[in-house]
Protein backbone atom coordinates (compact mmCIF):
# COMPACT_ATOMS: atom_id res chain seq x y z
CA UNK A 1 0.00 0.00 0.00
CA UNK A 2 1.38 3.31 -1.02
CA UNK A 3 0.95 6.10 1.17
CA UNK A 4 -0.91 8.21 -1.63
CA UNK A 5 -3.90 10.60 -0.36
CA UNK A 6 -6.64 10.43 -2.18
CA UNK A 7 -9.08 12.57 -0.02
CA UNK A 8 -8.39 15.16 2.21
CA UNK A 9 -10.03 17.64 4.11
CA UNK A 10 -8.83 21.27 5.70
CA UNK A 11 -10.74 22.78 8.37
CA UNK A 12 -13.87 22.35 6.47
CA UNK A 13 -16.79 24.02 7.39
CA UNK A 14 -20.56 23.66 6.44
CA UNK A 15 -23.52 25.70 7.99
CA UNK A 16 -27.01 25.26 6.16
CA UNK A 17 -29.42 28.16 5.84
CA UNK A 18 -32.91 26.88 6.76
CA UNK A 19 -36.42 28.32 8.24
CA UNK A 20 -35.33 27.77 10.93
CA UNK A 21 -31.95 29.36 11.52
CA UNK A 22 -28.24 28.16 10.20
CA UNK A 23 -27.81 24.71 10.77
CA UNK A 24 -24.13 24.05 11.52
CA UNK A 25 -23.32 20.86 9.58
CA UNK A 26 -19.88 20.34 10.06
CA UNK A 27 -17.22 22.05 11.97
CA UNK A 28 -13.48 22.06 11.53
CA UNK A 29 -13.47 19.12 10.19
CA UNK A 30 -9.61 17.82 9.12
CA UNK A 31 -9.26 14.58 7.71
CA UNK A 32 -6.98 12.34 5.49
CA UNK A 33 -7.63 9.30 3.66
CA UNK A 34 -4.70 7.51 2.03
CA UNK A 35 -5.42 4.90 -1.35
CA UNK A 36 -6.74 1.85 -0.73
CA UNK A 37 -7.88 2.57 2.83
CA UNK A 38 -11.60 1.68 4.20
CA UNK A 39 -13.02 4.38 5.98
CA UNK A 40 -15.87 4.22 7.83
CA UNK A 41 -18.23 7.55 9.73
CA UNK A 42 -20.00 6.93 12.67
CA UNK A 43 -21.75 8.97 14.98
CA UNK A 44 -25.63 9.83 15.62
CA UNK A 45 -28.02 11.39 13.38
CA UNK A 46 -27.27 14.68 12.54
CA UNK A 47 -23.32 14.24 12.94
CA UNK A 48 -22.84 15.48 9.82
CA UNK A 49 -21.37 12.06 8.72
CA UNK A 50 -23.72 11.92 5.61
CA UNK A 51 -23.37 15.68 4.66
CA UNK A 52 -19.36 14.88 4.45
CA UNK A 53 -20.14 12.35 2.38
CA UNK A 54 -22.17 14.28 0.22
CA UNK A 55 -19.55 17.40 0.14
CA UNK A 56 -16.71 14.38 -1.19
CA UNK A 57 -19.30 13.65 -3.77
CA UNK A 58 -19.75 17.84 -4.34
CA UNK A 59 -24.04 17.16 -3.51
CA UNK A 60 -23.42 19.26 -1.08
CA UNK A 61 -20.87 22.42 -0.87
CA UNK A 62 -18.59 23.69 2.28
CA UNK A 63 -19.10 26.95 3.31
CA UNK A 64 -15.49 27.50 4.49
CA UNK A 65 -12.62 25.24 4.50
CA UNK A 66 -10.96 22.81 1.22
CA UNK A 67 -11.22 19.21 0.44
CA UNK A 68 -10.11 17.54 -2.63
CA UNK A 69 -10.03 14.37 -3.58
CA UNK A 70 -7.27 12.66 -5.87
CA UNK A 71 -5.61 16.29 -5.69
CA UNK A 72 -8.70 18.04 -7.66
CA UNK A 73 -12.05 19.68 -6.46
CA UNK A 74 -14.58 17.72 -5.77
CA UNK A 75 -16.84 18.98 -8.60
CA UNK A 76 -13.59 18.20 -10.90
CA UNK A 77 -13.86 15.09 -9.73
CA UNK A 78 -17.26 13.96 -10.05
CA UNK A 79 -16.67 14.81 -13.96
CA UNK A 80 -13.99 12.87 -14.03
CA UNK A 81 -15.97 9.89 -12.48
CA UNK A 82 -13.54 9.31 -9.60
CA UNK A 83 -16.13 8.13 -7.69
CA UNK A 84 -19.09 5.47 -7.57
CA UNK A 85 -21.79 6.92 -4.74
CA UNK A 86 -24.07 3.98 -3.27
CA UNK A 87 -27.48 5.60 -1.52
CA UNK A 88 -28.95 4.10 1.31
CA UNK A 89 -31.75 2.88 -0.70
CA UNK A 90 -31.05 1.06 -4.19
CA UNK A 91 -32.80 3.32 -6.22
CA UNK A 92 -32.77 0.94 -9.60
CA UNK A 93 -35.50 1.73 -11.75
CA UNK A 94 -38.60 -0.76 -11.83
CA UNK A 95 -38.62 -0.80 -15.72
CA UNK A 96 -35.13 -2.13 -16.10
CA UNK A 97 -33.75 -5.28 -16.03
CA UNK A 98 -30.61 -5.72 -13.55
CA UNK A 99 -28.33 -5.76 -16.57
CA UNK A 100 -29.96 -2.41 -17.71
CA UNK A 101 -29.83 -0.78 -14.23
CA UNK A 102 -26.12 -1.24 -13.87
CA UNK A 103 -26.01 -0.25 -18.17
CA UNK A 104 -27.47 2.99 -16.71
CA UNK A 105 -24.12 5.23 -15.81
CA UNK A 106 -22.37 3.43 -18.76
CA UNK A 107 -24.89 4.94 -21.06
CA UNK A 108 -24.55 8.11 -19.34
CA UNK A 109 -20.94 7.96 -19.82
CA UNK A 110 -20.77 7.00 -23.52
CA UNK A 111 -19.20 3.33 -23.09
CA UNK A 112 -19.66 1.27 -25.97
CA UNK A 113 -22.19 -1.46 -26.28
CA UNK A 114 -19.58 -3.92 -26.41
CA UNK A 115 -17.24 -2.57 -23.37
CA UNK A 116 -20.94 -1.93 -21.25
CA UNK A 117 -21.72 -5.75 -21.78
CA UNK A 118 -18.22 -6.58 -20.44
CA UNK A 119 -18.51 -4.67 -17.32
CA UNK A 120 -21.82 -5.60 -16.73
CA UNK A 121 -20.83 -9.06 -16.94
CA UNK A 122 -17.95 -8.34 -14.59
CA UNK A 123 -19.56 -6.40 -11.68
CA UNK A 124 -22.11 -8.88 -11.32
CA UNK A 125 -19.80 -11.44 -11.08
CA UNK A 126 -18.10 -9.45 -8.46
CA UNK A 127 -21.37 -9.22 -6.04
CA UNK A 128 -22.51 -12.59 -7.57
CA UNK A 129 -25.97 -11.66 -9.48
CA UNK A 130 -24.71 -13.84 -12.29
CA UNK A 131 -27.89 -15.22 -12.90
CA UNK A 132 -29.70 -12.20 -12.69
CA UNK A 133 -29.00 -9.76 -15.58
CA UNK A 134 -32.51 -10.14 -17.04
CA UNK A 135 -34.58 -10.26 -13.74
CA UNK A 136 -36.52 -7.01 -12.64
CA UNK A 137 -35.96 -5.44 -9.59
CA UNK A 138 -39.02 -6.57 -7.93
CA UNK A 139 -37.90 -10.15 -8.74
CA UNK A 140 -35.08 -9.47 -6.10
CA UNK A 141 -35.03 -9.30 -2.35
CA UNK A 142 -33.86 -6.17 -0.45
CA UNK A 143 -30.20 -7.59 0.12
CA UNK A 144 -29.85 -8.62 -3.64
CA UNK A 145 -31.16 -5.12 -4.63
CA UNK A 146 -28.07 -2.99 -2.90
CA UNK A 147 -25.79 -5.50 -4.14
CA UNK A 148 -26.90 -4.85 -7.69
CA UNK A 149 -26.45 -1.16 -6.71
CA UNK A 150 -22.92 -1.31 -5.44
CA UNK A 151 -22.63 -3.51 -8.81
CA UNK A 152 -24.00 -0.15 -10.76
CA UNK A 153 -21.30 1.46 -8.75
CA UNK A 154 -18.40 -0.33 -9.24
CA UNK A 155 -19.08 -0.50 -13.10
CA UNK A 156 -17.27 2.45 -14.37
CA UNK A 157 -14.17 1.30 -12.12
CA UNK A 158 -13.88 4.58 -10.43
CA UNK A 159 -11.24 4.31 -7.15
CA UNK A 160 -13.63 5.50 -4.90
CA UNK A 161 -16.44 3.77 -3.31
CA UNK A 162 -18.86 6.28 -1.39
CA UNK A 163 -21.55 4.31 0.44
CA UNK A 164 -23.96 5.87 2.53
CA UNK A 165 -25.74 3.56 5.35
CA UNK A 166 -25.92 1.02 2.51
CA UNK A 167 -26.96 -1.39 4.43
CA UNK A 168 -28.96 0.32 6.71
CA UNK A 169 -32.42 -0.86 5.70
CA UNK A 170 -31.37 -4.63 5.82
CA UNK A 171 -31.51 -7.03 8.40
CA UNK A 172 -28.76 -8.42 10.85
CA UNK A 173 -28.48 -11.76 9.00
CA UNK A 174 -28.46 -10.08 4.87
CA UNK A 175 -26.09 -7.38 6.37
CA UNK A 176 -23.31 -9.73 8.31
CA UNK A 177 -23.61 -11.58 4.53
CA UNK A 178 -23.41 -8.16 3.10
CA UNK A 179 -20.29 -6.66 4.80
CA UNK A 180 -18.40 -10.32 4.64
CA UNK A 181 -18.70 -9.77 0.39
CA UNK A 182 -18.37 -5.99 1.00
CA UNK A 183 -14.90 -6.95 2.25
CA UNK A 184 -14.31 -9.30 0.29
CA UNK A 185 -14.64 -7.19 -2.79
CA UNK A 186 -12.96 -4.33 -0.93
CA UNK A 187 -9.67 -7.24 -1.05
CA UNK A 188 -10.69 -8.04 -4.78
CA UNK A 189 -10.83 -4.68 -5.92
CA UNK A 190 -8.54 -2.25 -3.70
CA UNK A 191 -10.31 0.56 -3.56
CA UNK A 192 -11.02 3.45 -1.37
CA UNK A 193 -14.11 2.79 0.28
CA UNK A 194 -15.79 5.24 2.63
CA UNK A 195 -18.57 4.12 4.22
CA UNK A 196 -21.20 5.75 6.39
CA UNK A 197 -22.96 3.85 9.56
CA UNK A 198 -24.44 3.74 12.71
CA UNK A 199 -23.83 0.73 13.84
CA UNK A 200 -20.65 -0.42 15.80
CA UNK A 201 -20.12 -3.42 14.60
CA UNK A 202 -20.52 -2.81 11.15
CA UNK A 203 -17.72 -0.07 11.70
CA UNK A 204 -15.11 -1.81 13.27
CA UNK A 205 -15.34 -5.13 11.33
CA UNK A 206 -14.60 -3.26 8.25
CA UNK A 207 -12.63 -0.80 8.74
CA UNK A 208 -9.07 0.20 8.64
CA UNK A 209 -10.07 3.58 9.73
CA UNK A 210 -12.94 4.31 12.29
CA UNK A 211 -14.40 8.29 12.37
CA UNK A 212 -16.26 9.00 15.22
CA UNK A 213 -18.67 11.88 14.33
CA UNK A 214 -20.56 14.19 16.96
CA UNK A 215 -23.46 16.16 16.26
CA UNK A 216 -24.49 19.99 17.01
CA UNK A 217 -22.29 20.78 15.90
CA UNK A 218 -20.87 18.15 13.09
CA UNK A 219 -17.47 17.16 13.86
CA UNK A 220 -14.71 14.66 14.11
CA UNK A 221 -14.37 13.19 17.60
CA UNK A 222 -11.98 10.90 17.12
CA UNK A 223 -10.17 8.72 14.46
CA UNK A 224 -9.13 5.18 15.08
CA UNK A 225 -6.67 3.57 13.26
CA UNK A 226 -7.70 -0.49 13.62
CA UNK A 227 -4.97 -2.95 13.87
CA UNK A 228 -7.12 -5.86 12.79
CA UNK A 229 -6.09 -8.24 10.60
CA UNK A 230 -6.82 -7.88 6.63
CA UNK A 231 -8.27 -11.36 6.68
CA UNK A 232 -11.75 -11.17 9.25
CA UNK A 233 -13.99 -13.72 9.72
CA UNK A 234 -17.34 -12.88 11.19
CA UNK A 235 -15.85 -14.72 14.26
CA UNK A 236 -13.52 -11.91 14.83
CA UNK A 237 -15.90 -9.97 16.76
CA UNK A 238 -15.89 -12.10 19.90
CA UNK A 239 -11.47 -11.08 19.83
CA UNK A 240 -10.63 -8.95 22.63
CA UNK A 241 -8.66 -6.49 19.92
CA UNK A 242 -12.37 -6.22 18.38
CA UNK A 243 -14.03 -5.80 21.50
CA UNK A 244 -11.28 -2.78 22.17
CA UNK A 245 -11.81 -1.01 19.02
CA UNK A 246 -15.57 -1.07 19.96
CA UNK A 247 -15.57 0.12 23.40
CA UNK A 248 -13.08 3.00 22.03
CA UNK A 249 -15.67 3.98 19.41
CA UNK A 250 -18.25 3.71 22.07
CA UNK A 251 -16.82 6.03 24.38
CA UNK A 252 -15.97 8.60 21.74
CA UNK A 253 -19.73 8.78 21.26
CA UNK A 254 -20.95 9.08 24.17
CA UNK A 255 -18.18 11.77 24.93
CA UNK A 256 -19.21 13.64 21.95
CA UNK A 257 -22.85 13.49 22.77
CA UNK A 258 -23.79 16.06 25.12
CA UNK A 259 -27.66 16.11 26.12
CA UNK A 260 -28.39 19.70 26.44
CA UNK B 1 -65.48 -10.19 -11.92
CA UNK B 2 -68.74 -11.98 -10.91
CA UNK B 3 -69.09 -9.77 -7.76
CA UNK B 4 -69.37 -6.62 -10.05
CA UNK B 5 -71.62 -7.56 -12.40
CA UNK B 6 -74.47 -7.54 -10.51
CA UNK B 7 -74.46 -3.78 -9.12
CA UNK B 8 -73.71 -3.13 -12.64
CA UNK B 9 -76.74 -4.80 -13.63
CA UNK B 10 -78.58 -3.41 -10.96
CA UNK B 11 -77.68 0.64 -11.58
CA UNK B 12 -78.38 0.12 -15.44
CA UNK B 13 -81.86 -1.14 -14.79
CA UNK B 14 -82.24 1.66 -12.22
CA UNK B 15 -81.09 4.24 -14.53
CA UNK B 16 -83.20 2.81 -17.51
CA UNK B 17 -86.48 2.76 -15.08
CA UNK B 18 -86.09 6.28 -13.77
CA UNK B 19 -85.51 7.28 -17.22
CA UNK B 20 -89.23 5.50 -18.53
CA UNK B 21 -91.02 6.92 -15.87
CA UNK B 22 -89.97 10.27 -16.61
CA UNK B 23 -91.09 10.02 -19.96
CA UNK B 24 -94.39 9.43 -18.66
CA UNK B 25 -94.18 12.20 -16.54
CA UNK B 26 -93.06 14.77 -18.78
CA UNK B 27 -94.62 13.74 -22.01
CA UNK B 28 -98.07 13.05 -20.19
CA UNK B 29 -99.35 16.61 -20.75
CA UNK B 30 -98.95 16.76 -24.09
CA UNK B 31 -100.82 13.27 -24.62
CA UNK B 32 -103.36 14.21 -22.51
CA UNK B 33 -104.21 17.17 -24.03
CA UNK B 34 -104.53 15.60 -27.16
CA UNK B 35 -106.81 12.84 -25.80
CA UNK B 36 -108.87 16.50 -24.35
CA UNK B 37 -108.87 17.69 -28.04
CA UNK B 38 -110.57 14.25 -29.27
CA UNK B 39 -112.81 13.68 -26.57
CA UNK B 40 -111.02 10.53 -25.38
CA UNK B 41 -110.78 9.42 -22.04
CA UNK B 42 -107.19 7.74 -21.91
CA UNK B 43 -106.52 4.53 -19.56
CA UNK B 44 -103.28 3.94 -17.88
CA UNK B 45 -102.01 1.59 -20.30
CA UNK B 46 -102.70 3.76 -23.40
CA UNK B 47 -101.15 7.22 -21.88
CA UNK B 48 -98.29 4.99 -21.12
CA UNK B 49 -98.16 3.86 -24.89
CA UNK B 50 -98.49 7.52 -26.34
CA UNK B 51 -96.08 9.37 -24.09
CA UNK B 52 -93.46 6.11 -24.88
CA UNK B 53 -94.44 6.48 -28.70
CA UNK B 54 -94.48 10.42 -29.53
CA UNK B 55 -92.93 11.78 -32.41
CA UNK B 56 -91.35 14.78 -30.61
CA UNK B 57 -90.94 14.09 -26.92
CA UNK B 58 -89.90 16.34 -24.09
CA UNK B 59 -87.78 13.19 -23.51
CA UNK B 60 -87.31 10.14 -26.27
CA UNK B 61 -87.81 6.70 -24.33
CA UNK B 62 -84.80 4.88 -24.44
CA UNK B 63 -86.25 2.77 -27.06
CA UNK B 64 -86.96 5.58 -28.76
CA UNK B 65 -83.26 6.59 -28.70
CA UNK B 66 -82.18 3.20 -29.74
CA UNK B 67 -84.31 2.91 -32.47
CA UNK B 68 -83.34 5.82 -33.61
CA UNK B 69 -79.45 5.22 -33.33
CA UNK B 70 -80.48 1.72 -34.95
CA UNK B 71 -81.75 3.40 -38.09
CA UNK B 72 -79.28 6.18 -38.46
CA UNK B 73 -76.39 4.03 -37.85
CA UNK B 74 -76.73 1.00 -39.58
CA UNK B 75 -79.62 1.92 -42.33
CA UNK B 76 -78.57 4.57 -43.89
CA UNK B 77 -75.02 4.61 -46.05
CA UNK B 78 -72.02 5.96 -44.28
CA UNK B 79 -71.65 9.00 -46.94
CA UNK B 80 -75.29 10.11 -46.18
CA UNK B 81 -76.12 13.47 -44.28
CA UNK B 82 -78.55 11.13 -42.18
CA UNK B 83 -76.17 8.95 -41.27
CA UNK B 84 -74.54 9.03 -37.48
CA UNK B 85 -71.14 7.25 -38.33
CA UNK B 86 -70.71 10.67 -41.00
CA UNK B 87 -71.51 12.71 -38.46
CA UNK B 88 -69.25 10.95 -36.04
CA UNK B 89 -66.74 10.75 -38.06
CA UNK B 90 -66.78 14.54 -38.97
CA UNK B 91 -66.45 15.34 -34.86
CA UNK B 92 -64.17 12.64 -34.77
CA UNK B 93 -61.30 13.99 -37.47
CA UNK B 94 -61.62 17.08 -35.42
CA UNK B 95 -61.35 15.40 -32.20
CA UNK B 96 -58.21 13.62 -33.05
CA UNK B 97 -56.41 16.45 -34.72
CA UNK B 98 -57.54 18.11 -31.81
CA UNK B 99 -55.98 15.83 -29.55
CA UNK B 100 -52.91 15.07 -31.41
CA UNK B 101 -52.43 19.05 -31.26
CA UNK B 102 -52.97 19.35 -27.92
CA UNK B 103 -50.91 16.35 -26.69
CA UNK B 104 -47.93 17.84 -28.60
CA UNK B 105 -48.56 21.24 -27.15
CA UNK B 106 -49.40 20.15 -23.37
CA UNK B 107 -45.77 17.74 -23.78
CA UNK B 108 -43.74 21.33 -24.96
CA UNK B 109 -45.12 23.47 -22.97
CA UNK B 110 -44.54 21.21 -19.70
CA UNK B 111 -40.77 20.30 -21.09
CA UNK B 112 -40.20 23.94 -20.98
CA UNK B 113 -42.02 25.14 -17.44
CA UNK B 114 -39.86 21.97 -15.86
CA UNK B 115 -36.57 23.42 -17.15
CA UNK B 116 -37.02 27.03 -17.29
CA UNK B 117 -37.94 29.03 -13.84
CA UNK B 118 -39.01 32.07 -15.95
CA UNK B 119 -41.08 29.78 -18.28
CA UNK B 120 -42.80 28.41 -15.33
CA UNK B 121 -43.39 32.01 -13.93
CA UNK B 122 -44.41 33.57 -17.06
CA UNK B 123 -46.44 30.99 -18.44
CA UNK B 124 -48.11 29.06 -15.85
CA UNK B 125 -50.51 31.62 -14.87
CA UNK B 126 -51.44 32.61 -18.21
CA UNK B 127 -52.22 28.09 -18.93
CA UNK B 128 -54.37 29.00 -15.93
CA UNK B 129 -56.33 32.51 -16.77
CA UNK B 130 -57.00 30.32 -20.60
CA UNK B 131 -59.21 27.50 -18.71
CA UNK B 132 -60.95 29.97 -16.75
CA UNK B 133 -62.79 31.83 -19.65
CA UNK B 134 -65.69 30.17 -20.78
CA UNK B 135 -65.33 27.83 -23.69
CA UNK B 136 -68.36 28.71 -25.40
CA UNK B 137 -67.47 32.18 -25.40
CA UNK B 138 -64.28 32.38 -27.00
CA UNK B 139 -65.37 29.46 -29.90
CA UNK B 140 -67.38 31.66 -32.10
CA UNK B 141 -64.10 34.50 -31.71
CA UNK B 142 -61.59 31.42 -33.02
CA UNK B 143 -63.86 30.51 -35.71
CA UNK B 144 -64.20 34.42 -37.06
CA UNK B 145 -61.06 35.10 -36.17
CA UNK B 146 -59.23 31.68 -38.22
CA UNK B 147 -61.81 32.07 -41.19
CA UNK B 148 -60.89 35.44 -41.76
CA UNK B 149 -57.20 34.51 -42.46
CA UNK B 150 -58.84 31.64 -44.68
CA UNK B 151 -59.11 28.65 -42.71
CA UNK B 152 -62.37 26.92 -42.13
CA UNK B 153 -63.69 23.46 -41.43
CA UNK B 154 -61.80 21.09 -39.75
CA UNK B 155 -59.19 23.46 -38.72
CA UNK B 156 -60.35 25.85 -36.55
CA UNK B 157 -62.66 22.89 -34.62
CA UNK B 158 -59.24 21.36 -34.02
CA UNK B 159 -58.22 24.25 -32.82
CA UNK B 160 -61.07 24.59 -30.28
CA UNK B 161 -60.45 21.03 -29.35
CA UNK B 162 -56.92 22.15 -28.61
CA UNK B 163 -57.22 24.54 -26.82
CA UNK B 164 -59.39 22.16 -24.00
CA UNK B 165 -56.91 19.16 -24.20
CA UNK B 166 -53.68 21.19 -24.00
CA UNK B 167 -54.44 21.81 -20.55
CA UNK B 168 -54.35 18.13 -18.66
CA UNK B 169 -51.46 17.06 -20.61
CA UNK B 170 -49.10 20.19 -19.09
CA UNK B 171 -50.33 19.92 -15.53
CA UNK B 172 -49.98 16.25 -15.60
CA UNK B 173 -46.97 16.10 -17.55
CA UNK B 174 -45.47 18.70 -15.33
CA UNK B 175 -46.32 16.64 -12.47
CA UNK B 176 -44.68 13.59 -13.77
CA UNK B 177 -41.40 15.12 -14.96
CA UNK B 178 -41.04 16.34 -11.67
CA UNK B 179 -41.88 13.17 -9.86
CA UNK B 180 -38.46 11.81 -9.53
CA UNK B 181 -37.24 12.23 -6.33
CA UNK B 182 -33.84 13.87 -4.47
CA UNK B 183 -32.05 10.48 -4.81
CA UNK B 184 -32.70 9.81 -8.09
CA UNK B 185 -31.57 13.69 -8.99
CA UNK B 186 -28.78 13.00 -6.76
CA UNK B 187 -28.25 10.10 -8.10
CA UNK B 188 -27.87 10.99 -11.67
CA UNK B 189 -25.20 13.91 -10.73
CA UNK B 190 -23.09 11.34 -9.21
CA UNK B 191 -22.58 10.47 -12.79
CA UNK B 192 -22.24 13.78 -14.10
CA UNK B 193 -25.60 13.43 -16.53
CA UNK B 194 -26.68 15.99 -18.65
CA UNK B 195 -29.94 17.40 -18.17
CA UNK B 196 -30.68 16.20 -21.45
CA UNK B 197 -29.69 12.89 -20.77
CA UNK B 198 -31.76 13.33 -17.12
CA UNK B 199 -34.86 13.89 -19.24
CA UNK B 200 -34.37 10.45 -21.28
CA UNK B 201 -33.42 8.48 -18.79
CA UNK B 202 -35.07 9.39 -15.75
CA UNK B 203 -37.76 12.30 -16.21
CA UNK B 204 -39.66 10.86 -19.44
CA UNK B 205 -40.40 7.39 -18.17
CA UNK B 206 -40.93 8.20 -14.73
CA UNK B 207 -43.58 10.74 -16.36
CA UNK B 208 -45.13 7.96 -18.46
CA UNK B 209 -48.19 6.89 -15.49
CA UNK B 210 -49.06 10.51 -15.79
CA UNK B 211 -48.96 11.08 -19.19
CA UNK B 212 -51.99 8.37 -19.35
CA UNK B 213 -54.12 9.58 -17.00
CA UNK B 214 -53.72 12.99 -19.02
CA UNK B 215 -54.48 11.70 -22.13
CA UNK B 216 -58.16 10.26 -20.84
CA UNK B 217 -58.67 13.74 -19.68
CA UNK B 218 -57.25 15.30 -22.80
CA UNK B 219 -59.10 13.16 -25.04
CA UNK B 220 -62.82 13.62 -23.67
CA UNK B 221 -62.02 17.80 -23.68
CA UNK B 222 -60.96 16.98 -26.76
CA UNK B 223 -64.25 15.29 -27.83
CA UNK B 224 -66.27 18.34 -25.92
CA UNK B 225 -63.77 21.22 -27.89
CA UNK B 226 -64.65 19.99 -31.03
CA UNK B 227 -68.49 19.73 -30.55
CA UNK B 228 -68.75 23.15 -28.66
CA UNK B 229 -66.64 24.07 -32.34
CA UNK B 230 -69.49 22.91 -34.41
CA UNK B 231 -72.20 24.54 -32.40
CA UNK B 232 -71.30 28.40 -33.68
CA UNK B 233 -70.63 27.83 -36.94
CA UNK B 234 -73.78 27.19 -38.28
CA UNK B 235 -71.64 23.54 -38.82
CA UNK B 236 -74.07 21.37 -41.36
CA UNK B 237 -72.17 18.19 -40.46
CA UNK B 238 -70.73 16.78 -37.65
CA UNK B 239 -72.81 15.58 -33.83
CA UNK B 240 -72.39 19.35 -33.02
CA UNK B 241 -74.42 20.06 -35.68
CA UNK B 242 -77.03 17.23 -35.37
CA UNK B 243 -77.44 18.87 -32.26
CA UNK B 244 -78.42 21.90 -33.17
CA UNK B 245 -80.40 21.27 -36.06
CA UNK B 246 -82.22 18.37 -33.75
CA UNK B 247 -83.06 21.39 -31.84
CA UNK B 248 -83.84 23.90 -33.95
CA UNK B 249 -86.99 21.75 -35.65
CA UNK B 250 -87.40 20.23 -32.07
CA UNK B 251 -86.37 16.67 -32.83
CA UNK B 252 -85.43 15.53 -29.55
CA UNK B 253 -84.75 12.47 -30.65
CA UNK B 254 -81.98 13.46 -32.81
CA UNK B 255 -81.10 15.26 -30.34
CA UNK B 256 -80.33 12.41 -27.79
CA UNK B 257 -78.88 10.29 -30.08
CA UNK B 258 -76.09 12.58 -31.02
CA UNK B 259 -75.67 13.10 -27.34
CA UNK B 260 -75.87 9.02 -27.05
CA UNK B 261 -73.26 8.80 -30.14
CA UNK B 262 -70.94 11.46 -28.61
CA UNK B 263 -70.64 9.84 -25.34
CA UNK B 264 -69.86 6.02 -27.29
CA UNK B 265 -67.19 7.38 -29.27
CA UNK B 266 -65.69 8.96 -25.89
CA UNK B 267 -65.70 5.69 -23.85
CA UNK B 268 -64.63 3.71 -26.96
CA UNK B 269 -61.65 6.45 -27.40
CA UNK B 270 -60.74 6.17 -23.71
CA UNK B 271 -61.10 2.74 -23.84
CA UNK B 272 -58.29 2.79 -26.80
CA UNK B 273 -55.64 4.85 -24.71
CA UNK B 274 -56.56 2.06 -21.76
CA UNK B 275 -55.62 -0.77 -23.69
CA UNK B 276 -52.00 1.19 -24.88
CA UNK B 277 -51.87 2.33 -21.42
CA UNK B 278 -52.11 -1.59 -20.33
CA UNK B 279 -49.52 -2.84 -22.78
CA UNK B 280 -47.36 0.04 -22.12
CA UNK B 281 -47.06 -0.80 -18.10
CA UNK B 282 -47.04 -3.91 -18.47
CA UNK B 283 -43.96 -3.18 -20.46
CA UNK B 284 -42.29 -1.17 -18.21
CA UNK B 285 -43.64 -3.08 -14.76
CA UNK B 286 -45.76 -0.24 -13.80
CA UNK B 287 -47.85 -1.54 -11.45
CA UNK B 288 -51.00 0.30 -10.66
Amino acid sequence: MTDETVISAKSLDLTFQTNDGPVHALKDVNLNIIKGEFVSFIGPSGCGKTTFLRVMADLDQPTDGTITINGVSPKAARESRAYGYVFQSAGLYPWRTIGKNIRLPLEIMGISKSEQKERVEKVLKLVELEDFEKKFPWQLSGGMQQRASIARALAFDADILLMDEPFGALDEIVRDYLNEQLLKLWHSTEKTICFVTHSIPEAVYLSTKIVVMSPRPGRIIDIIESDLPDKRPLEIRDTKEFIDIAQRVREGLRAGHSYE
Amino acid sequence: MNNSILPIVAISTFIVLIWYSFSIVLNSSWALDKAERNDQKLSFSELVHDTWSQKKPKLPAPHQVGYEMYKTIFDKKVTSKRSLVYHGWITLSATLAGFLLGTLLGILLALAIVHDRATDLSVMPWIITSQTIPILALAPMIIVVLSSIGFTGLMPKAVISMYLSFFPIVVGMVKGLRSPDLLEIDQMKTWSASKFQILIKLRLPKSIPFLFTSLKLGMAASLVGAIVGELPSGAIAGLGARMLSGSYYGQTIQIWSALFAAAILAASLVGVISIIQAYVFKRMMIVQ
